[in-house]
């Protein structure tokens, strides 16, 4: 302020420019930080770049050979390399899938109790307990699958005992995700269809939940790319055929990350080469996932 | 349409927090009936226990009667959904729905009450929107979202909308002041148009617009900081930006504090 009217007023010219170039100091600051940032960035990216980099270059050859989507390895000799994993990928979708059918809409209504509905005790309890959830390795709800449901309750291993793990480790991140995006619809949207004499019901189905949609699916979208890749359950859980099997309910089934682990123990290089057409192939299909979520949320996102 | 209002005895809680002591007052219908005060003085709160907005805050708590027309909205069995259908209200800021079109803003209200007769509801959307003094500007884009207007233009939407669903009162919480002047004095001009088939009860920090759309103002007051809120006086208007009768009144409408 006082140099603004120092500047202009005639009866006392500014001696020396307010303005001055910045000093030596601040500059070198202002460079080391910026540095230091962007280095931070680069250190960052190196492993991702790499990994990436490494899984595309020895897998690109599995998934472009010509029976890799559509034949199994059944009756596909260790050494040789003909044959393909759609059965390990119709294992991953399925028990993904199954997981999901599961863990979603129990994931959304408690989200739904714990921001429109939850007072006192019963929400703090539920609250921490989904933290506790979260932080469940998935080894330990693998494990917990296949002592409550096979040695107590007599359940064969099945693609859906792996599946009930998933859930197990979706449900608190879809908890969180919805909570979240729940908790961003404004308040005054509730107190506006309230006032209409919309019922709370009514309110929350038609209201709340469109305008939270896009962030909620896209938080299942990505809670779904997660579990995929779990290795704990699959190998607990079910036995790994190399046929397909269309039944979750029974018998073994393939999952990529099984089919991965078993490869390891083949000596040959065809092992090798589907250990990474394999990686190649999950990597594929969560990122055609977190694309569909943001197609999703693109589509239904409010506009302004 | 259009019913009478009466306040007796009414206090509200917070808790243990007694937010406002003792109101009694009338609206008779077609009438604008504004609330000036300072702030925290409770004519906000007194605006939201007339439709039971209050209830959504917990622990909010009501003692005292609220007649509609004779019948106490806080009867045991009266229906809170009920009473909010009868009496309608807008907001401080304009809070059109972001997921639906202009005319499903509208008619949200009726649909979700299960009108789905479409020609009825394309009638009502229109009635209400020039209603709302803001068909002639959206009548070409009624699909577009309702949130690509500007903000006096949301508002009209907001009244469209609380107007749709034909209450019998209609509340306006500061309706004006997120807008610029024009936008406020389009609103203004709906208010006076509105009078003439609903009664309207306004809250306003402008002084100035209460002395422009109220027939009857409320002056709301409180001691200190931590006590109840009260009515200090209402009466005609004019009498009061004129001739009030409390020295409060006075010293808040020429501005002395406030």
């Amino acid at each position: 302020m006082s140099t603004a009217t120092g500047l202009n007023s005639p009866e006392r010219p500014a001696t020396t420019p307010t303005f001055q170039a910045p000093s030596t100091g601040r500059k070198i600051k202002n460079n080391v930080a910026t540095f230091l940032v962007g280095l931070a960035f680069v250190i960052a990216l190196i492993p991702l770049v790499w990994v990436l980099a490494t899984v595309v270059v020895r897998g690109i050859g599995a998934i472009l050979s010509s029976d890799w989507w559509g034949k199994s390895l059944s009756g596909v000799l260790p050494e040789s390399y003909a044959g393909g994993v759609y059965h390990a990928i119709y294992g991953t979708l399925i028990q993904a899938a199954l997981a999901a059918v599961i863990a979603v809409p129990i994931g959304i209504l408690a989200a739904i109790y714990l921001v429109e509905y939850g007072r006192g005790r019963l929400a703090r309890t539920t609250s921490f307990m989904v933290d506790i959830l979260a932080g469940v390795p998935s080894i330990v709800a693998a494990l917990f699958v296949f002592a409550a449901f096979i040695s107590i309750l007599g359940a064969e291993q099945s693609a859906f005992m792996v599946s009930l793990a998933l859930v197990l480790l979706m449900l608190p991140v879809v908890i969180r995700n919805t909570e979240e995006m729940l908790r961003l619809v404004p308040d005054e949207l509730r107190e506006a269809a309230y006032a209409l004499g919309i019922p709370k019901w009514k309110t929350i189905l038609r209201i709340v939940l469109p305008t939270a949609l896009s962030g909620t699916v896209t938080g299942v979208m990505l809670a779904l790319a997660r579990v995929m890749g779990e290795t704990a359950p699959v190998l607990v859980l079910v036995g790994y055929s190399q046929s397909i099997n269309f039944d979750p309910f029974s018998g073994n089934m393939a999952s990529l990350p099984l089919l991965m682990f078993s490869e390891l123990s083949n000596p040959e290089p065809s092992g090798q080469f589907r250990i990474w057409g394999a990686a190649l192939t999950l990597i594929g299909i969560i990122m055609i996932l977190q694309l569909g979520a943001s197609v999703v949320s693109r589509f239904s996102a409010i506009s302004k | 349409m259009a019913k009478r209002l009466d306040l007796k005895a009414v206090d509200i809680f917070y808790g243990d927090f007694h937010a406002v002591q003792d109101v009694n007052l009338s609206v008779s219908p077609r009438s604008v009936t504004s609330f000036i005060g300072p702030s925290g003085c409770g004519k906000s709160t007194v605006l939201r226990t007339l439709n039971r907005m209050h209830e959504e805050i917990p622990g909010a708590r009501v003692d005292g009667e609220v007649l509609l027309d004779g019948e106490d909205i806080y009867a045991r069995n009266a229906d809170a959904v009920a009473v909010r259908r009868t009496i309608g209200m807008v907001f401080q800021r304009p809070n059109p729905f972001p997921t639906m079109s202009i005319r499903d803003n509208v008619v949200a209200g009726l649909k979700l009450q299960g009108v789905r007769d479409k020609k009825k509801l394309d009638e009502v959307a229109e009635a209400s929107l020039r209603g709302a003094n803001l068909w002639k500007e959206v009548k070409d884009r009624l699909d577009k979202p309702g949130g690509g207007l500007s903000g006096g233009q949301q508002q009209r939407l907001c009244i469209a909308r609380a107007i749709a669903v034909q209450p019998d009162v209609l509340l306006m919480d500061e309706p004006c002041s997120a807008l610029d002047p024009i936008s406020t004095l389009a609103i203004e001009d709906l208010i006076g148009d509105l009078k003439k088939e609903y009664t309207i009860v306004i809250v306003t920090h402008n002084m100035q617009q209460a002395a422009r759309v109220s027939d009857q103002t409320a002056f709301f007051n409180l001691e200190a900081t931590g006590k109840p809120g009260k009515l200090v006086e209402i009466d005609d208007t004019e009498k009061i930006f004129s001739n009030p009768r409390e020295q409060a009144t006075e010293d808040y409408i020429s501005g002395r504090f406030g």
